[in-house]
């Protein structure tokens, strides 16, 4: 059977639907796939083989039984900080190096429902704090279209397990454009659904606010698929969306004439390379050509504040989080001292690493006593009207366009001793993780060879409308299924 | 923002992590870095802006106070670091 790992998630399904093959070959496909380029990718913290082979094996039972659902067989990744019972969820952090999970995560549940193959967990900045994923306690994801260069983050390895190959689809989590941004720089389709709309049931949490789980794949349909199969109301998250999930699929294949378009100037600012801006300008030319009428003079004057208030209000809520892990319930334990308080501070400064201990000590200090209103309260304030000013856009455009990073993959190690240029990567992707708005990372080109993504933003619970412009744009330009062109080795 | 070793050594108790000495300075002078671009949020007018916690109008959402299944116990002891008799173990808390 002939490289089968190359498929996308629905060609396969109509591979597997017309017995061309068995689930178990598409697997060993793709397990063959991941030891040729695994080495170099570093895409995965664990693999799951033998369970792999074991579900598929199930899969095409289900799939002889005629019971089959459009991820029934499918291999994919699953961002390890998404719990899977019985298999090792680090969270990318030494802190969780030997946790084995005692249950199923909501999301994880599903795709076992759907009948998918789990190949492994995959690689990520330790507890989604980051843009490159070089902040894993598991060694750094390299960039299949250059291992030179990182792939973005956090959900780096979610991005380049379906670039490589490594999966057809996979599981990212976004707090700030986690899904996103790594989506863009390895050339695929990334979505973050709306806050609410996919459970956090057994998602490792960072910003509580602010986290949701999505696909990434290489194309718009496989990610529609994903977001159906996860998506939904869940008692066990009360922030879940009561209201059923929309038929995604009837939005696919539609056309956008008439699609009120608005670019927003803000994102087109000193620091964006100008191969990005030309791909977007690009991109805009081709939904013009598809009947969409666009805008590019929208403003969103609180733009720019989105960075301040992102970084100081996730960073607050990941320090109420991650107090959990003092050493004494679960994950890595340091007793050399003889009291309590000790074995804590030395489980918590040999356990996590330097991005976050940095994040939770500023947001520690943002909610100090003395500093919580010029912080804390300022930001959650400024929060209030980066929302007011989306709402006010989206009473008069259907979605927003913008570039999803200011720049394409950039060198492993460039940024990682200084902070701040790093959280500089999410600038366009900021907003509205802190809107809580979903918005759709689709490629749209290349800049000196490298990927370049458009972000499409809509309102709350439209993502049907974003993936009709993300299917529409994609049809038109040819720019999916762009498997990086990594050798064997 | 400049932040002094004693504010640093302020928040990282309040954080429970141990410092040595090199973090502390590195820490001091990248933490205020980072705040010295906040700064930018005191400016904005937010004068009669309601503070946003959460982006969803979501309020007390409830369900039936009825009895669920927790985990077993020895399930979720088997990830402890140190348990004895069905409970966590640690030091002593007083001297």
């Amino acid at each position: 059977m002939s490289e089968l790992w190359r498929l996308t998630a629905h060609e396969a399904h109509e591979g597997l639907r017309r017995r061309e093959f068995t689930s178990v070959e598409l697997t060993q496909s793709v397990l063959e796939r991941v030891a040729e380029v695994e080495p170099t990718v570093n895409a995965y913290i664990t693999l799951t083989a033998d369970l792999a082979l074991e579900q598929a094996k199930e899969a095409d039972a289900k799939l002889a039984a005629g019971a089959a659902t459009p991820l029934t067989g499918i291999p994919v990744g699953v961002k390890d900080l998404i719990v899977t019972k019985g298999v090792r969820t680090t969270a990318g952090s030494k802190m969780l190096e030997n946790f084995i999970p005692p249950y199923d995560s909501h999301v994880y549940e599903n795709l076992r429902r759907a009948g998918a193959v789990m190949i492994g967990k995959c690689n990520m900045d330790e507890f989604a704090m980051g843009s490159s994923t070089e902040h894993s306690a598991y060694g750094p994801t390299r960039n299949p279209w250059n291992p030179a260069l990182v792939p973005g983050g956090s959900s780096g390895g979610s991005a380049a397990a379906v670039a490589a190959g490594e999966c057809l689809v996979s599981l990212g989590s976004d707090t700030g454009g986690s899904i996103r941004q790594p989506a863009a720089l390895c050339g695929q389709v990334g979505l973050d659904p709306t806050y609410g709309r996919v459970s956090r049931y057994g998602i490792i949490a960072f910003g509580s606010s602010l986290d949701q789980v999505g696909p990434i794949g290489r194309d718009v349909e496989d990610v529609a698929t994903m977001l159906d199969c996860i998506g939904g109301h869940d008692p066990r998250d009360s922030t879940t969306n009561p209201e059923p999930m929309p038929d995604l699929r009837h939005y696919l294949g539609r056309d956008i004439r008439g699609m009120r378009i608005g670019v927003p100037k803000e994102y087109f600012i000193s620091g964006m390379e100008p191969g990005v801006a030309a791909r977007i300008e690009e991109a805009l030319g081709v939904l013009e050509g598809l009947g969409a009428i666009v805008d590019r003079d929208v403003s969103l004057p609180s733009t720019g504040h989105a960075l301040a208030v992102y970084y100081i209000i996730a960073p607050s809520e990941a320090s109420a989080n991650l107090a959990r892990y003092d050493g004494v319930k679960y994950g890595f334990s340091d007793r050399s001292a003889p009291s309590m308080w000790e074995n804590m501070e030395q489980t918590r400064a040999k356990g996590f690493g330097n991005e976050v201990k940095r994040r939770i000590m500023l947001g520690t200090y943002a909610l100090s006593a003395g500093y919580y209103d010029a912080y804390y309260l300022k930001a959650q304030k400024v929060r209030t009207l980066i929302s007011r000013e989306f709402a006010e856009a989206f009473a008069r455009y259907d979605v927003l366009v913008t570039p999803t990073s200011p720049t394409v993959a950039f060198p492993i190690g460039a940024k990682v001793d200084d902070p701040f240029a790093m959280y500089l990567n999410d600038i366009y992707t900021l907003p509205a993780s802190v809107a809580g708005l979903p918005a759709i990372s689709v490629p749209c080109g290349f800049s000196e060879g490298l990927p370049v993504g458009m972000q499409i933003i809509g309102n709350f619970f439209d993502e049907g409308r974003i993936l009709q412009v993300a299917h529409a744009y994609e049809q038109a330009s040819g720019f999916k299924n762009q498997l990086a062109p990594l050798a064997a080795g | 923002m400049a932040l002094t070793r004693d504010d640093v050594l302020h928040i990282a108790r309040l954080a429970r992590i141990a410092l040595d000495e090199a973090e502390v300075e590195r820490f001091r002078a990248q933490l205020s870095g980072i705040l010295d671009h906040f700064q930018a949020l005191a400016a904005v007018d937010t004068e009669g802006v309601e503070p946003t916690a959460h982006p969803l109008p979501l309020a007390n959402v409830m369900r039936e106070d009825a009895v669920q299944p927790s985990l077993p116990r020895d399930e979720v002891l088997a990830n402890a670091p140190l348990a004895e008799d069905g409970y966590f173990r640690v030091r002593a808390v007083l001297e």
